[in-house]
């Protein structure tokens, strides 16, 4: 029988409901416009299960409560806008190096720096993948409407749980705010995944030692009675600092490779229209809905458009795309960037495709006779 | 597209056309038909152009924002001018009387009528002109159900209020009676 609640709901909120129901219990955050309803969400709904929120002096110290509340054992959020993202990516670092999961949501407007507050954006793209100094393992999603909101919040608390790493969730002005029609997944709908935890509590606990057929070390709550340090420093397995050049060289290639040897798991995207298109369009967030009632009118008027949705925008889902250049030529990229991901797409496809652009930065979205506009130049 | 209608409520900030957007909405999602709501405004908290776009339609709806309007609902003189050009050909302009509009166009068809002034003496609240705007469209339009706009005013609007809104909701479908009988 469904039962489930439909409702009326800003993806804003749906980050929230969707936080709530993987099981996130501690917000730390500092509010920013466009992404200030999830704070107000979270303050509203954290107390009534037994969760806790906390408003912050600033983003970093949001972002560093975030993590300390991780490593106390509760699955923690963050919440901010390009501004606040800039302004965490020290401890973004800091959380990949010491492998804390954690999702932050990064509500994209116009920038750089505090640019257009209420303008909706993708500028944060690369943002997302190079924000934090130094290599660092990336998962960042995208949702294009408000049910995917609530779904993929789920999956980055999922995997950050399960890959033990912060997890980026990339929305933007037009998703974060926008209202629509929502069906609420009933609780048993929900696949939830959370951290492996170590069995024994004795001398033989390292803290960061990776057991036969795992991913990543299981992880114990502080206050649970394990010697567990954890620093920012290079470490061994012990959590303890180290200036060895072999143990340096193994833990950064290790927290790279739970990504790199896991990307199947990680990457999710859609497809429409495919099987005889001339031309893809590759689109992620707001985008992407322009671009599929730009493909529906394309395809009404002969043209063979077809449509690929990236949800998970880091890591690239590179197989796919380059299996589509068999058979697809042209590939069009459109984005409220001046050309990020469209960039990451041509380094991707090499010489099996042309890569076209279309970018704007003047805090409107692109609309679907722009795109439009675009097939009809370059088919 | 055929069975898509795109409204667009603007006005200055303060005067509760997101709330009106949200409302419209929610009436409709309540008549079993899909609508999505966006809108876009500055920095300001009051004042500066506010406007809030819905989009009701018996399909799914891709693009979330208005491209050409079937109905324009503008409060200000500044919202008028702002967003006129976005009105589709043969589509419908409701204006407050506070605003100077060229009646004799006929590219839309002009609604001029006093919302915020009957909010304002009718009701003894100006700040309930935006309900007030909400049952001027639902009888222009018909685009949603008077049972279903009457359940989701009562369902957004602050507890206390209830019969405030309820009657700034039937002297907007009087002001549109009214009109249509001129």
């Amino acid at each position: 029988m469904n039962n489930r609640q439909v409702k009326l709901m800003q993806g804003n909120e749906a980050c929230v409901e969707g936080a709530l129901a993987a099981g996130m219990r501690f917000y730390a955050g500092y509010p920013i416009t466009p992404s200030t309803e999830i704070a107000e969400f979270c303050a509203q709904r954290l107390p009534l299960v037994g969760g806790k929120f906390i408003q912050m002096e600033d983003e970093i110290a949001g972002m560093a409560a975030t993590i300390g509340g991780s490593l106390a054992g509760l699955k923690s959020m963050t919440a901010t806008s390009g501004p606040g993202f800039s302004l965490k990516q020290e401890n973004i670092g800091y959380a990949a190096l010491t492998e804390v999961p954690c999702v932050v949501v990064d509500v994209q407007r116009a920038g750089p720096s505090t640019g257009l507050p209420t303008a909706p954006s993708q500028g944060d793209i690369m943002q997302a993948k190079w924000g934090t100094h130094g290599d660092h393992p990336v998962i960042a999603l995208s949702p294009t409407s408000v049910k995917e909101t609530f779904d993929l919040t789920v999956k980055a608390f999922n995997l950050s749980e399960k890959y033990r790493t912060p997890v980026f969730l990339m929305l933007d002005e037009i998703v974060g705010h926008m209202r629509e029609k929502i069906e609420i997944p009933n609780p048993d709908e929900i696949e939830i995944f959370d951290r492996v935890k170590p069995k024994v509590c004795d001398e033989s606990y390292r803290a960061y030692r990776v057991d036969e057929g795992q991913i990543v070390p299981p992880m114990a709550s502080f206050g649970e009675g394990f010697h567990f340090h954890v620093t920012g420093l290079m470490h061994d397995d012990y959590g303890f600092p180290s200036n060895d050049s072999g143990i340096a060289d193994k833990l950064l290639r290790r927290i790279m490779s739970k990504i790199s040897d896991n990307v199947d798991d990680i990457v999710l995207f859609e497809e429409e229209f495919i099987e005889d298109a001339e031309i893809l369009i590759l689109a992620y967030g707001c985008t992407y809905r322009s671009a599929r009632s730009a493909a529906k009118q394309a395809r009404a008027a002969g043209l063979k458009v077809g449509l690929f949705k990236a949800l998970t925008i880091w890591p690239f889902p590179e197989k796919r795309v380059k299996e589509l250049t068999k058979s697809i030529k042209k590939i069009l990229v459109p984005e409220l960037n001046l050309g990020q991901y469209a960039e990451e797409v041509e380094r991707v496809v090499k010489n099996d495709a042309e890569v076209y652009s279309l970018g704007k930065v003047n805090g409107e979205s692109i609309t679907p006779e722009e795109i439009l506009a675009k097939l009809r130049e370059v088919l | 597209m055929v069975n898509q209608k795109e409204i667009r409520l603007s006005g200055s900030g303060g005067q509760g056309l997101i709330l009106g957007g949200i409302i419209l909405a929610e009436a409709a999602l309540l008549d079993g038909k899909n609508a999505i709501q966006s809108q876009s405004y500055g920095p300001e908290a009051r004042g500066g152009a506010s406007k809030a776009e819905v989009i009701i339609s018996d399909d799914t709806i891709d693009y979330p924002k208005v491209e050409k309007a079937d109905l324009l609902l503008a409060l200000t003189d500044k919202a008028y001018h702002k967003y006129i050009k976005a009105l589709k050909e043969g589509g419908i302009l409701i204006i407050d009387s506070n605003v100077e509009v060229d009646l004799t166009n006929k590219a839309y068809k002009i609604i001029k009528i006093p919302i915020i002034e009957t909010a304002a003496e009718k009701i003894g609240k100006s700040m309930v002109a935006n309900i007030v705007a909400l049952g001027v469209i639902r009888v222009v339009t018909e685009v949603v159900t008077e049972a279903s706009l009457e359940r989701a005013v009562l369902k957004r609007v602050p507890k206390g209020t209830e019969e405030l809104n309820k009657a700034a909701l039937q002297q907007g479908y009087l002001l549109a009676e009214e009109f249509k009988n001129i």
